[in-house]
């Protein structure tokens, strides 16, 4: 492999992780603040996809498509918090699990009596569907950069939030010690539910903005969410910077793994996390107690 | 656990006369079903072992029953009748390890931490099966031969017929419920349960706990081996997605459904699951939608599962409550 | 679900309007419902297992609106018998396929079998055909086992096999001047069977295939091995993919730059059912199979503004597989009064139909898979156009099978 080549998986390799990013922060967030395991995570990233599809060919704005996917899933996200997931804080997370798995049942059968069950693409607006030459054969497409900018771009307003809002302080409250900063009195309750449906609308906006070059299919979500678990595993449960660490990692292990072991590939992912933990229980920036 | 009174062994020998008579009171579907039935039962009893008296949610339970429904087609002859003396341990044996290896990395671990780690291992064996050549990949391999048993030239037990591949199952989850049940009434039992109730007392006492999870955890697997590899003889054919997390859930329901605390209980919950499959598949097109409903439901209404629910109905012994009982159970977590 | 639903009922007793009439419901499923078939009074019940949801909902769909189309142009009729179906959903999941079929089969004791799509589900289903020996017909499918080595003589198939779309398209490639070819697809039995069949064609004409790429089945993360593509720089590529997989590799690679300067090539299933969601990434793509969208015979004519008429969508490959399935058991139905049970008559007139089906003559060679002329297209205008006869009635070499 030339060091041209080797650039360009690069590039690939992390404009997959930061796709990969964009879908577990959400979760680690929902995790972390909310103490709640959410394996529905990657059927709203799978609807993400099929409403921007929807509001796309809809409205013929890829714009609204996007944000109207955004702001749809964070409407379902208010909704399922205070009908469901508010019962959950607290229980234990069997519970949890099977609460999510239902909704996953729920979920993607209403998909698909809503938008049935064909293999969709999204459109393009025009001055996003050029492309860059990379060599004499190869281009990359500029709404890949896009995508890799807008990923960026969240990760940031994800750091800024956390770092300089009281809701971001709660969070790193919540973070260190869940049951101190419930006992100190924090309200939560209101703060609960606009984290749970961030989290839902994160992944949601995730499979938005990937649908014009993933295309939108029903099995979608599968895939991710078990990716985005490692990534959260890796990173720590609740750690966004964690989770961009481990985002990273597995961009670059997968497709690299890809071009040099094309049969292992899909398992080193999983060798890398069995590694981390051997060293470290509780992830990459994890805290040493749970 | 106490003994059982005299009153329960006349139910349970009537119990067992009944189900040993199920082939000959209905149709043949109806047998397999019932095997069906019986074997995800035993994975899921296996799986309670973990869940409702170590306080371990497992979510990779699915694999180490579809590795031993590998195990058995692989070590299987492409023609011939595979032994059942050989391939069983084997399959069992398989499971074991696997759930070792991954019980000694788990196990540092605890709660929602736990949940994930294992349902990522559970994940890498699932693609582990599903993109190397190792098991045939995403397509699956058959089984063209069940396994018998058999001594010299005499075959004492062949699982090809139906109703011997039924008793069999019967078997398989009469001796996983006595198992489990027995393992309780020890001092091992005690220490599982003690560990699951508060770790750090369990350990003040001076519990290995580290070592009884890892021990409970790889007799669960070991259990759970056993319902893949007649699993994977009844259906004569094994996929990844035997290994899939999907599987690992829907134990989980069966597991919360039949009631945690009771040894048995999941097996009625994988007949009320595997029964509730069949009638809305049957009835209506989009029956995921009902089921998943039903799903959150439980949880929300009656987490103790069919206790909870038969004392909703009004109908139900007060033993005790179940709900406060599985809160205790998951504290530990 | 409903749409299709409506159109399905008009002509057709659902399970669910028979258990209503009948009066079972739930104490009926539990005793074991249903009762065995009268011979001939009763009507002919066809099991339906295809996948009515997951990845391929849209072929199952295409399938039974197909199958009932001809049906439907029999008056409800096979055979001149009434048919009843029983719709099973196989979600393309092999792991319940046995299950699923043992259903049909054991409990609701269908006459015959249709089904389907997935080849993992499929495999699973020809076991237990023949086991019990009931009438299975594959609509698509391809394993080349199925007429292979597990060739059976209830087992027909009216699709394809795998060897057979991929072969022609070997000599197809060589002689449009292309030496060094690169092949990518999914690590699954259709993918590396077509791979193989494509290699073996190519390289009998005198090519080499230079890199053969593949990815876990159904991933459709790409990049990484498009980016492999334009390093190793081919004369061109031969591409397996299906539905969301081939709607995505398709667009990636054009989106890549690498249209239209290593051309693409493929079996039909590259841009069939799937150029609407393509777009123009897929015009100038040229695939082998054994039907194109435009075949200029009367039968086809028919066909498509029948089918257009009866759903409000163009027919596709699909759709006919599923017909044709229908008049191959018409032809053994017929030949047999409408009784299903006498099998060595009805699969003695089935192996020697000749049916006039939509994709040009159908014929079945002694391991029951169709002979049927392969023919090369060209995405124009959203359509796979016709372009030649690549290869006349082709015959898979049913390797393995004790019946041929």
């Amino acid at each position: 492999m030339d060091i041209g080549t080797f650039a360009i998986q690069l590039l690939n390799a992390v404009q997959y992780g930061l796709v990969l990013f964009l879908v577990a922060s959400g979760l680690t967030l929902v995790f972390g603040i909310l103490g709640v395991i959410n394996l529905a995570h990657g059927v709203f990233y799978m609807l993400g996809a099929y409403l921007a599809w929807w509001l796309t060919v809809a409205t013929g704005n890829f714009a609204i498509g996007i944000t109207g996917a955004f702001a749809i899933s964070f409407l379902v996200g208010m909704a399922l918090e205070s009908v469901f997931i508010r019962r959950l804080y607290g229980r234990d997370h069997l519970s949890q699990v099977l609460l999510s798995f239902g909704l996953i049942l729920v979920v993607d059968e209403l998909r698909q009596m809503l938008f049935g069950r064909d293999v969709q693409s999204v459109p393009l607006p025009e001055w996003l569907s050029g492309s860059l030459p990379l060599t004499d054969v190869l281009n990359y497409p500029v709404y890949r950069l896009a995508v890799s900018l807008l990923c960026l771009a969240v990760a940031v307003a994800i750091f800024l939030v956390i770092r300089r809002t009281r809701i971001g302080m709660v969070v790193r409250a919540g973070a260190e010690n869940r049951e101190m900063t419930r006992a100190l009195g924090i309200p939560f309750d209101s703060v609960n539910r606009y984290v749970f449906a961030i989290g839902i609308a994160l992944a949601a906006l995730a499979g938005a903005v990937i649908a014009p070059i993933s295309t939108v299919f029903p099995g979608m979500g599968d895939g991710m969410l078990i990716l985005s678990f490692v990534v959260v595993v890796l990173g720590g449960i609740g750690s966004v910077p964690g989770a961009a660490i481990g985002a990273l990692l597995i961009g670059l292990i997968d497709t690299f793994g890809k071009v040099f072991m094309p049969e292992l590939a899909g398992i080193l992912v999983y060798v890398l996390m069995a590694a981390v933990l051997i060293v470290r229980p509780t992830g990459i920036l994890g805290k040493r107690e749970v | 656990m106490q003994p059982l009174s005299s009153r329960t062994h006349l139910a349970l020998l009537a119990a067992a006369v009944a189900a040993a008579m199920l082939p000959a009171l209905v149709p043949d579907y109806y047998v397999q079903f019932a095997a069906k039935v019986l074997i995800l039962g035993t994975l899921a009893m296996a799986l309670n072992l973990a869940v409702g008296f170590g306080g371990l949610v497992s979510l990779c339970h699915a694999a180490f029953f579809g590795l031993a429904g590998y195990a058995l087609v692989l070590a299987a002859p492409e023609y011939d009748a595979p032994s059942l003396l050989l391939t069983l341990p084997l399959a069992v044996a398989v499971a074991a390890a696997a759930a070792l290896v991954i019980g000694l990395l788990s196990l540092r671990t605890r709660g929602v931490y736990f949940i994930m780690v294992t349902l990522a291992f559970g994940e890498m064996l699932f693609f582990l099966f599903h993109d190397t050549p190792v098991g045939g990949g995403s397509d699956g391999l058959f089984l063209y031969v069940k396994p018998v048993l058999s001594v010299g030239e005499t075959v004492l037990v062949d699982l090809d017929y139906p109703v011997t591949f039924y008793l069999a199952a019967l078997a398989a989850a009469a001796g996983t419920w006595w198992l489990i049940r027995h393992l309780l009434s020890t001092p091992f039992g005690d220490a599982l349960t003690a560990a699951r109730d508060n770790e750090r007392r369990a350990l003040a006492l001076g519990i290995p706990v580290f070592r009884v999870r890892l021990v409970a955890f790889v007799l669960s697997a070991a259990l759970a081996g056993l319902a893949g590899y007649l699993s994977a003889a009844q259906f004569g054919f094994v996929a990844p997605q035997m290994l899939g997390w999907h599987l690992s859930a829907t134990a989980l329901v069966m597991v919360v459904l039949g009631g945690t605390r009771r040894v048995a209980g999941p097996l009625a919950g994988a007949l009320v699951v595997t029964g509730l499959e069949e009638g809305l598949k049957y009835f209506i097109d989009d029956w995921k939608l009902v089921y998943g409903l039903i799903i959150i439901a439980l949880v929300l209404v009656a987490p103790g599962g069919l206790q909870d629910l038969a004392r909703l109905a009004g109908l139900g012994r007060r033993t005790g409550t179940p709900a406060l009982n599985l809160k205790e159970a998951n504290n530990a977590g | 679900m409903t749409n299709i639903k409506s159109t399905a009922q008009t002509l057709v007793i659902t399970r669910r309007n028979f258990l209503g009439a009948t009066a079972a419901g739930a104490a009926g499923l539990a005793l074991g419902f249903p009762k065995p078939a009268i011979a001939q009074g009763a009507p002919l019940k066809v099991g339906l297992m295809l996948p009515f949801s997951g990845t391929y909902a849209r072929l199952g769909q295409f399938i039974e609106n197909g199958f009932n189309l001809y049906v439907e142009q029999k008056s409800g009729m096979l055979g001149g018998r009434k048919v009843e179906f029983i719709r099973l959903d196989d979600e393309s999941k092999p792991e319940t396929a046995t299950d699923n079929m043992n259903r049909l089969v054991s409990r609701d004791k269908a006459d015959v079998v249709i089904g389907t799509v997935h080849s993992g589900v499929a495999m699973a289903m020809v076991k237990v055909a023949r086991d019990s020996g009931v009438p299975l017909i594959i609509p698509n499918a391809g394993a080349d086992e199925a007429t292979g080595p597990l060739c059976a003589p209830n087992i027909f198939r009216t699709s394809f096999s795998n060897w057979q779309p991929a072969h022609p398209m070997g000599k197809v490639v060589y002689d449009e001047g292309h030496r060094n070819v690169l092949t990518i697809t999914w690590r699954y039995t259709a993918g590396q069977q077509m791979v193989g069949a494509f290699t073996e064609g190519f390289e009998a004409a005198g090519g080499k295939v230079v890199e053969g790429l593949t990815l876990p089945f159904p991933e459709v993360e790409f990049q990484a091995l498009i980016t492999q593509i334009a390093t190793l720089k081919p004369d061109a590529v031969f591409a397996f993919f299906a539905g969301g997989g081939a709607v995505k590799f398709v667009t990636d690679y054009a989106a890549a730059g690498l249209k239209g300067k290593i051309p693409l090539y493929g079996t039909g299933f590259l841009t069939d059912g799937t150029l609407k969601a393509q777009g123009d990434a897929a015009s100038g793509i040229r695939t082998t199979l054994h039907y194109a969208d435009d075949l200029d015979n009367p039968a086809n004519k028919a066909f498509l503004s029948a089918f257009q008429a009866k759903t409000g969508e163009a027919g596709d490959i699909y759709a006919v597989q599923g017909f044709d399935a229908a008049a191959l058991l018409e032809a053994g139905l017929t030949a047999t009064g409408g009784d299903a049970s006498a099998r060595e008559a009805l699969f003695a007139a089935m192996a020697g139909a000749k049916i006039d089906s939509p994709r040009g003559p159908l014929s079945f060679s002694a391991a029951h898979n169709p002979i049927q002329n392969i023919y090369l297209r060209e995405v124009r205008d959203g359509r796979n156009a016709f372009v030649s006869v690549a290869g006349e009635a082709v015959r898979d070499p049913a390797r393995g099978c004790r019946m041929a």
